[in-house]
């Protein structure tokens, strides 16, 4: 491509690198600043319950980890090899399980668990597979898609049964996806936050949760900045060796372009994808029915009171519980709307910027992204600590919340458009040129225009992030500005059975606006080659 | 690859400048520094007509007559009273700690004497001592006067913290109430008492420092652990505990709660149908001393008028209300007390308290150990 | 293996017919309008035990398609597989004692020649030794000595081929099936190969069938050869 005038690149990349310094780097520095300091870390290491919370996290994670991956591999098998009908819906629903916020999940799992499991580490294990099925299913399914059947053929054929065939050459074929989606599974519930706050009892903490307890119920903000950079630490050990682990064990395997699915032929393939499909439906829309049937139910029998009545948060005559459902879906719809706007606008600047520059551009998409590698916790806390001294004290300013939010849906946005961005063949730019066309002219006609349709998908999940945002949100909101998220936790915290119908409903009413969302993201995501629009 | 490439048209690249120049102003709204703001609070003469009294989550938002009370306070002074309630006492600090200087509201009620110190040291308060208190037209006890030395805030109301039991419910299985804090960790009444986490909640944190009174510095962590083998239940707050876990008040499943030694003539007061016992009972050997006190946020735009309704908050109109709304004694020594109140509330002939520099010193690490100890 | 010989073939497919279901998407433009593609029409074959038959056919005509039913990969919708007179058509796979070799060898990336020769008799429940032993004498059999610890993906083509030849006769199978063996080859290598591939087939006197598009690989390496045009009734 012709070369952009640097000024045009300057302007495009000022507003993303501001807002990245001062919302992302200064309130991280600060926080390092918060957390190195001898006593500070002298007494976070030594405290016992620091330890507790460590070992707590990383066995949960891995507890979580392992099973999901136990029970995702025979779906993720089935629908990557199998055609039937039904296929797409079940890997629908479960994309959708993985990209509800975690509150719901949460309170999906509360929903569904028998009260004598709720608020126990069980539930939590629970939420966390259901939850991370779709990664497991998606990366290790796109792997096996694409592996050629005649392989495990080839193994039948020298005798091997079809249990041998899936532990000594299925299974091992996928190992690098394997290890790829443990790792991903693994980072998520190792930074649980939301799922824990909702479903596990109160001394059950992982770090987050910790970082967040010592922060905003004890005051101690040292010692919180303290454990959020030995998570940070350990994160970034654990993705280390990951790649290193999974560059060990790559092999050079014979893909097929396309994927081989088939329909099931023999009696038994028959029921054992019945079975394994059967299971996932199961897993995965058990809770969301749940969910929805909660938010119905009273002990008194059905009612739609908790939809109805949403707001009626009366404990006694003029006692209520300072939270209202109702304003909690209008600060959250604000906020997202907000949250959306800086998103797209940031994110088109900084995508064309990113194209449009060289080693630069690269420096600023790494940058971009690493609010993606930091926990929401911890952006939250991080802001919640610079912003706090004039002039710069901006924790009532009504954009902090979705400035927060922006800054997690940011990478989101700068991916989906550099990618279409980059797949434009310069040789248009180049074309335009020969016309006559100056670098600015020809960049705006040959590829300005294609940054509508990505920037749309950007701008959906950009909303879907917002209105599930829990972890920062936890930190920045404000009492009497509570957003959804913020009001379900609430809610189901309470033991009332009408406050707790009302956290369902209000979980519900997410859950499918996050669908619908992630359905729009989807349908706009088929690539702009295809079909002209007419 | 040939792609008929059609840019859009005609006022497009307006459209383009529009969103530049947007993200410009918003760039320039998020790093520039905000006038406004500035100007609002030096400008001391401008009457607020709103301001937000931020309290704990069993302040009744509106209905009562406390809430009439406040509604003549607006009437005679034109400054409309905003209610938000932001948790259980502890929880209401938490937020006022890391807001400081930039608060929420304007004036705070419910700070009480467990958790005044943490107050003062995070500067949450604007010192102010209620005028009507400082020329002496209102009267209240010395003791809470010293409390706050520097005038840091000022008390409002007092009460004790104590077990609460329903009597019916110990009636119908013929088992006697408990008397001592020994009691509590008797088999017998294994699963039969809530309380609240004292990170959250101010009673609470009023019971746990009546088991450190009873057991010492070394042996309270001993009773805990045998309270929690003994299956006691934890809440977040006060009104979870008692509104919705305690079986009297709440229809829950649990017949002994930490509440106030005011709590039973509530109960006479509300019943209905009416009745002229209490249906609950206060184990008055538990009971903790705890003292509340309002206050002006730093950091609120409205200084004058939030003072204002602090020396409102005093009056005898306002204490009066007290309590047969928040069960709670009022400070202001002129006001009398309901006869209900005088027959069915707890005295404790000597209720406990410990040292306030001890408190200061030891409560995060005491809530630390509680936090292993009975919920880790 | 060969236990139940007597005077029945070594191999015989009776009337077998397989038809897919057409994957809309994927549909080809020719493709049957009942959505049915039929792939064999009631075809019928007999090979003697110990003899080598090749069948030529055009590409696409369905003779991978009859190796599969043979092995069991596939499950014909009617017509009857019988290994020495006994029904195999219901029987899995790997309780059949066919083995196969695949067009593109499906060597197993994850484990070296040894393993990938090995893991017949392996399967079969031999003792790690004596299937070692079994394997290297194979690949000295099918002249790749010395190859026993290479990584199959750094195998050329001959040797790939050899490995997937080895790998098969190992299992010692009571019939073997040959999809295409030779197609990919340069031709030098493949005609030495193919004059390779007869010598050892014959002398391990193992029923053999092979598919191919050519006529001289066939002539060459078979004892008889059928057109899958001509096993229609």
């Amino acid at each position: 491509m012709n070369r952009l005038p640097r000024r045009l690149l300057i302007a495009l990349a000022i507003g993303p690198t501001l807002g990245l310094v001062v919302f992302y780097a200064w309130p991280f520095i600060t926080l390092v600043v918060e957390a190195v300091d001898a006593t500070v870390i002298i007494d976070t290491l030594g405290r016992a319950s620091t330890w507790e919370v460590v070992w707590f996290t990383a066995w949960q994670a891995v507890a979580s980890t392992a099973v999901t991956i136990a029970v995702g591999l025979a779906p993720a098998y089935v629908l990557a090899r199998y055609e039937f009908r039904g296929r797409t819906v079940i890997v629908g629903l479960l994309t959708a399980m993985f990209v509800l916020p975690t509150v719901v999940m949460g309170a999906a799992f509360l929903a569904m668990l028998p009260d004598s499991l709720d608020r126990t580490v069980w539930a939590v294990i629970g939420a966390h597979v259901v939850f991370n099925l779709a990664v497991v299913v998606r990366v290790v399914g796109s792997l096996w898609e694409h592996l050629p059947t005649d392989m495990e053929a080839a193994a039948a054929t020298l005798g091997a049964s079809r249990w041998k065939v899936a532990t000594r050459i299925s299974l091992p074929l996928v190992r690098p996806a394997v290890t790829a989606a443990a790792t991903i599974v693994f980072l998520f519930t190792f930074t649980s936050y939301g799922v824990i706050r909702i479903l596990a009892a109160p001394g059950t903490r992982t770090i987050e949760v910790e970082v967040w307890r010592r922060a905003t119920q004890l005051g101690d903000i040292g010692g919180a900045a303290a454990l959020a950079l030995l998570q940070l630490a350990a994160l970034i050990a654990i993705v280390s060796w990951s790649t290193i682990a999974q560059r060990r064990h790559a092999q050079a395997i014979g893909l097929l372009p396309t994927s081989a699915r088939r329909r099931p032929r023999t009696a038994g393939e028959r029921r054992f994808v019945t079975l394994v499909a059967g299971a996932a439906l199961l897993v995965a829309a058990a809770p969301l029915v749940a969910l929805v049937v909660r938010s119905f139910s009273t002990p008194t029998g059905w009612s739609t009171a908790a939809w109805t009545d949403l707001g009626q948060t009366e404990i006694r005559p003029g006692i209520r519980i300072g939270i209202d459902p109702v304003d909690a879906v209008v600060n959250s719809l604000i906020n997202a709307a907000w949250a959306t706007a800086f998103a797209v606008v940031i994110g088109a600047l900084a995508s064309l910027a990113i194209v449009g520059a060289g080693r630069a551009g690269r420096a600023l998409d790494g940058g971009l992204m690493l609010p993606l590698a930091t926990s929401a916790v911890t952006i939250g806390f991080g802001m919640l600590i610079t912003f706090d001294t004039a002039p710069v004290d901006w924790r009532a300013r009504w954009w902090l919340v979705p400035v927060g939010h922006a800054l997690i849906a940011v990478p989101f946005v700068v991916r989906t458009c550099v990618g279409v961005l980059r797949s434009v063949d310069p040789a248009m730019g180049d074309a335009a040129a020969t016309l006559g066309a100056s670098p600015v002219r020809s960049w705006r006609a040959t590829l300005v225009p294609y940054l509508w349709r990505p920037l749309a998908v950007g701008a959906a999940l950009a909303a879907a992030i917002s209105l599930g945002e829990f972890g920062a949100t936890s930190f920045l909101s404000r009492s009497g500005s509570e957003t959804m998220p913020i009001a379900i936790e609430q809610l189901l915290g309470r033991t009332g059975s009408v406050l707790q119908a009302q956290g369902f409903a209000l979980a519900t009413l997410l859950a499918a606006t996050t669908v619908i969302l992630v359905v729009i993201v989807e349908r706009l995501q088929s690539p702009f080659t295809e079909r002209p629009r007419r | 690859m040939r792609l008929r490439a059609t840019p859009p048209r005609g006022n497009s690249s307006l459209r383009r400048i529009g969103a530049v120049a947007t993200t410009v102003a918003l760039v320039a709204a998020a790093c520039g520094s905000d006038d406004d703001g500035a100007s609002t609070s030096t400008d001391v003469a401008a009457t607020a007509d709103s301001i937000t009294l931020v309290t704990y989550d069993s302040f009744p938002e509106s209905d009562t007559s406390l809430n009439d009370a406040l509604a003549e306070f607006s009437a005679d002074t034109g400054i409309d009273v905003e209610i938000l309630v932001a948790g259980d006492t502890g929880t209401m600090l938490s937020k006022a700690s890391l807001t400081a200087g930039n608060p929420e509201g304007d004036v705070m009620w419910g700070i009480d004497n467990t958790l005044l110190s943490r107050a003062i040291a995070d500067d949450v308060f604007e010192p102010y001592i209620a005028a009507p208190i400082a020329d002496g037209s209102v009267e209240i006890a010395q003791e809470f006067l010293d409390l706050v030395p520097n005038g840091e805030a000022t008390p409002v109301d007092y009460g004790d913290v104590c077990v609460n039991y329903d009597i019916g419910w110990f009636a119908e299985r013929d088992l006697e109430p408990p008397t001592t804090f020994a009691d509590l960790v008797d088999p017998a009444y294994a699963g039969q008492l809530v309380v609240q986490n004292p990170a959250t909640s101010s009673p609470g944190l009023a019971f746990l420092l009546a088991t450190i009174h009873e057991y010492g510095l070394e042996g309270w962590q001993d009773y805990w652990s045998q309270l929690g083998a003994n299956g006691v239940e934890v809440v977040d707050g006060w009104t979870e505990a008692y509104y919705e876990r305690f079986t009297w008040a709440g229809g829950g499943p649990t017949p002994m709660v930490v509440s106030y030694g005011s709590s039973p003539p509530a109960e006479v007061i509300f019943a209905d149908p009416p009745r002229n016992d209490a249906p609950t009972g206060v184990i008055e050997d538990t009971c903790f001393r705890q003292v509340e006190f309002a206050g002006v946020l730093r950091g609120t735009d409205a200084p004058d008028a939030s003072r204002q309704l602090v020396d409102f908050l005093v009056s005898e109109r306002f204490q009066q209300e007290l309590a047969l709304n928040l069960f709670v004694y009022p400070t202001n020594q002129a006001v009398e007390l309901p006869q209900e109140f005088i027959d069915f509330a707890v005295v404790p002939e000597t209720s406990r308290s410990l040292d306030p520099a001890v408190i200061d010193a030891e409560r995060s690490t005491w809530i630390d150990e509680w936090t292993e100890l009975v919920l880790g | 293996m060969n236990a139940a010989a007597g005077d029945h073939p070594g191999l015989e497919v009776r009337d077998v017919t397989v038809s897919f279901a057409v994957p809309r998407a994927q549909g080809r433009a020719d493709h049957d309008p009942s959505d049915r593609h039929l792939v064999l029409d009631q075809v019928s074959l007999s090979v003697r035990s110990g003899e080598i038959v090749a069948l030529l056919g055009p590409s696409g005509s369905g003779k991978s398609t009859l190796l599969r039913v043979i092995a069991g990969i596939i499950v014909p919708d009617s017509g009857l597989v019988l290994l020495h007179g006994v029904d195999v058509t219901e029987r899995p796979t790997h309780l059949r004692g066919v083995g196969m070799v695949f067009q593109d060898n499906q060597l197993f990336p994850h484990m070296s020649v040894l393993d990938n020769v090995a893991f017949g008799p392996k399967m079969a429940g031999i003792a790690r030794a004596e299937r070692a032993e079994r394997a290297v004498s194979w690949l000295r059999r099918v002249g790749l000595a010395g190859f026993e610890d290479r990584r199959v993906t750094e195998l050329s083509g001959g040797e790939a081929k050899r490995v997937a030849l080895a790998r098969t006769l190992a299992r010692e199978p009571a019939v073997v099936l040959l999809d295409e063996p030779l197609t990919g080859l340069d031709r030098e290598l493949h005609d030495r190969l193919a004059i390779e591939l007869g010598a050892l087939l014959r002398d391990a006197n193992v029923t053999t069938l092979l598919v191919t598009h050519d006529h001289d690989e066939a002539a060459t390496i078979a004892d008889r050869t059928e057109q899958l045009a001509g096993l229609r009734p």
